[in-house]
């Protein structure tokens, strides 16, 4: 090629001619008039039938339940291999290692082990009311990206506090250096004829467990 | 390829096609109203998100500096790319530095636009698709006719005939005794799918939205395919369309309400992700965005043509095209099809072949896309400043201008349906109905005529109102 101008200088002094001449706005000066925040009376109970709605399983949790319902969502799920990432809470892995053989907490784990494991039981950042979704930034708890793709069955633990009413709310509460995956309801295609299928290539079960406490 | 008016009259005579497509676009169009319907504040979602997109676009240049910036200082390397012909060369030259043979890709419209997997094909690439609708195409041999369902036009006999006979030649065959049923239809691309996965080093996506001030990236899907690939190979290449840009992280919050809601009809749909750069211990550790031109900064410069890369490729417009209805999206001869295609690919490739000077006309300028376009793009104006310009530039201003304009109004006026169709474009901002039953003036260049004479004015009911009364298939 002749590159006596670079592609980047092309192009930029191509967008420049372009916008010549073009009124220049600030990004402060964007009318935002729709809701920041959409309230609701029960901001909590519209994130579960959001959810729902998604044909995933949601279940409240009664206050120190936590342990006894995931233990109870894995073998729902008919899980023998578990996988819960480093971070989770001591007393999850307590009550699992009872209770299953094989208990995963997703340290130097590859694909190939992924394969292998049933559930994949993790804690969430944000949950987000109006739309049902459910947000992950892949910290502590929450494993690395793939720990909750590949598995088919992936039970996701969301504490009432975390539950923001919108998504603009919900956004707020991210930090976008952050890998992150956002989730509504189980994976899911309507390519033929439009009939909706579960589970293509993510998890086919999302099992949702909301919880009062802090997890 | 044929222009437009020779293709719609073959698709025409196909009416399986025709069958598929009023299904599918009436099913979407009512889950779509629905949800759309649930948010009060809708009408200032959409013109926030005009807004953004359009300052965006009047300050690209350091935008597109300032995502540069950030996507190096998190690890990511930018490439620039004026064309399809320089993009694939960026692109295959990273693929072959990796030493791979073969890469997965989430379905992108900015690489079926530069033709990526044929470049990466001569360069004895395999390129995967890995979205279940792209598979059915890529295993079919076909292009893609819808932007969202690309497949719209197979059923489900012919998508189980292409698995049985294609799967095997290309990796994991389709079982033996799969049946049409859509689950285990679906079940055979998992498993097909599945073994590419697990064993591609280098995956290729597009991106729904590219923040500059963080310099991340978004991809928004339902499968899950999105993240296999975005998160199991070692290599990373994106290509985006410089249009694609957003200022801030905060404007996500307009987009993922828009663009869910507008796309499927869903609340949101079950997989957004997002990544700023390369994360150690977490996904490729190697990741690349090829910037894409590609004809952009052309419709940039036109002032009102501009709007156009507003789109954020939602396919509302098409799902309410009375056209694209009925010939569907191989009509169109343009990976972008339906009225945005009618107006975006003149600008990008410009209006000197047949095809491309046909597309401004492959409409009957209802407005019912405008109504529904989630940024407020008026594609029945830009339609109408596109004939213009295809009307100036190949039939000369100076010789016979009258003779192209005096076709158009004849074509328009001969029927009273189009004529209030086009008003209706006009009477967005203008009275159209004249004094005493004549028509007013029209919009240009039909305004050339209008002007100089007094008309009958048609029927009361816009073709809009007709095609909505006569809809059979919406009241199901
Ligand atoms: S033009 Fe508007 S309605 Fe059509 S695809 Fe683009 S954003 Fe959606």
């Amino acid at each position: 090629m002749s590159a006596s101008i670079s592609a980047r200088e092309a192009i930029l002094g191509r967008v420049r001619s372009a916008i010549a001449g073009t009124e220049q706005t600030s990004w402060e000066d964007v009318a935002r008039h729709y809701r920041q925040q959409r309230p609701a009376e029960d901001l909590v109970g519209l994130f579960c039938e959001r959810v729902a709605d998604y044909r995933a399983t949601v279940e409240r949790v009664a206050p120190g339940g936590l342990t006894t319902a995931i233990v109870a969502a894995a073998h729902t799920a008919g899980a023998r291999r578990v996988l819960a990432p480093a971070g989770v809470p001591h007393s999850w892995y307590e009550a699992l290692t009872s209770e299953f053989a094989h208990v995963d907490d997703g340290t130097g784990i590859d694909t190939a082990g992924l394969e292998r494991v049933d559930a994949v039981i993790t804690t969430a950042v944000v949950g987000i009311a109006s739309t049902g979704t459910i947000v992950l930034d892949h910290g502590p708890g929450q494993g690395h990206r793939a720990v909750t793709l590949v598995p088919d069955v992936h039970i996701c633990v969301v504490a009432e506090s975390q539950v923001a009413d919108d998504v603009p709310d919900g956004l707020r509460r991210l930090d976008p250096a952050r890998p992150m995956t956002f989730i509504s309801g189980p994976s899911a295609t309507s390519d033929i004829e439009l009939k909706r299928v579960e589970g293509v290539h993510g998890p086919r079960t999302l099992h949702v467990l909301v919880t009062p406490d802090e997890p | 390829m044929p222009a437009f008016p020779q293709a719609a009259k073959q698709e025409l005579a196909n009416s399986q096609l025709r069958h598929n497509l009023a299904n599918a676009t009436s099913t979407i169009r009512h889950k779509r109203a629905e949800v759309v319907g649930e948010l009060d504040d809708w009408a200032q979602l959409r013109e926030a998100g005009a807004a953004i997109k359009s300052h965006t676009l009047s300050n690209l240049d350091t935008y597109l500096e300032r995502f540069e910036e950030a996507v190096t200082a998190a690890g990511g390397t930018v490439h620039w790319a004026r064309d399809a012909a320089e993009a694939n060369r960026i692109v295959v030259d990273l693929v072959r530095a990796t030493g791979e043979r073969e890469v997965v890709k989430v379905k992108s419209m900015a690489t079926q636009e530069i033709e990526l997997n044929e470049a990466l094909q001569d360069a004895g690439i395999d390129a995967w698709e890995t979205d279940l609708a792209e598979l059915i195409v890529q295993l079919g041999h076909d292009t893609p006719s819808h932007i969202l369902v690309p497949a719209i036009h197979r059923n489900r006999a012919e998508i189980r005939e292409i698995f049985q006979q294609e799967m095997g030649k290309v990796g994991t065959p389709a079982p033996a005794d799969l049946t049409d049923e859509p689950a285990r239809l679906a079940e055979a691309a998992r498993r097909h799918l599945r073994e590419k996965f697990l064993r591609a080093k280098v995956a290729v996506s597009g991106a729904n939205f590219a923040v500059a001030e963080t310099g991340s990236l978004v991809v928004v899907e339902s499968e899950g395919n999105g993240r296999m690939c975005l998160t199991l190979p070692e290599t990373l290449i994106s290509v985006v369309g410089i249009e694609k840009l957003v200022p801030r992280w905060q404007d996500l919050e307009v987009f993922l309400q828009l663009l869910p809601r507008s796309s499927t009809g869903e609340r949101m749909n079950p997989y957004t992700s997002t990544w700023t750069g390369v994360t150690p211990g977490d996904g490729p550790q190697s990741f690349h965005v090829v910037l894409l031109d590609n004809g952009r900064t052309n419709a940039l410069a036109d002032e009102i043509g501009r709007q156009a890369l507003r789109c954020i490729r939602c396919s509302a417009c098409l799902n309410v095209c009375p056209v694209y209805e009925r010939t569907g999206g191989h009509a169109y001869g343009s990976v972008y099809p339906g009225p945005i295609g009618a107006v975006l690919t003149p600008q990008l490739r410009g209006t000197t072949s047949e095809v491309d000077k046909a597309l401004p006309y492959a409409s009957s300028l209802c407005g019912a896309c405008y109504d529904v376009c989630p940024v407020a793009i008026n594609i029945p104006d830009l339609l109408v400043h596109l004939r213009t310009r295809v009307v100036e530039e190949h039939r000369g201003w100076q010789s016979k201008p009258m003779d192209a304009l005096m076709s158009m109004a004849s074509w328009v006026l001969g029927d009273s349906r189009r004529l209030a169709a086009a008003q209706k474009v006009a009477s967005l901002s203008r009275r159209v109905i004249g004094r005493k039953g004549t028509i007013g003036r029209l919009p240009p260049p039909l305004s050339r005529w209008t002007d100089a004479r007094d008309a009958p004015a048609p029927a009361e009911e816009t073709f809009r109102t007709w095609w909505e009364r006569n809809r059979g298939s919406d009241s199901r």
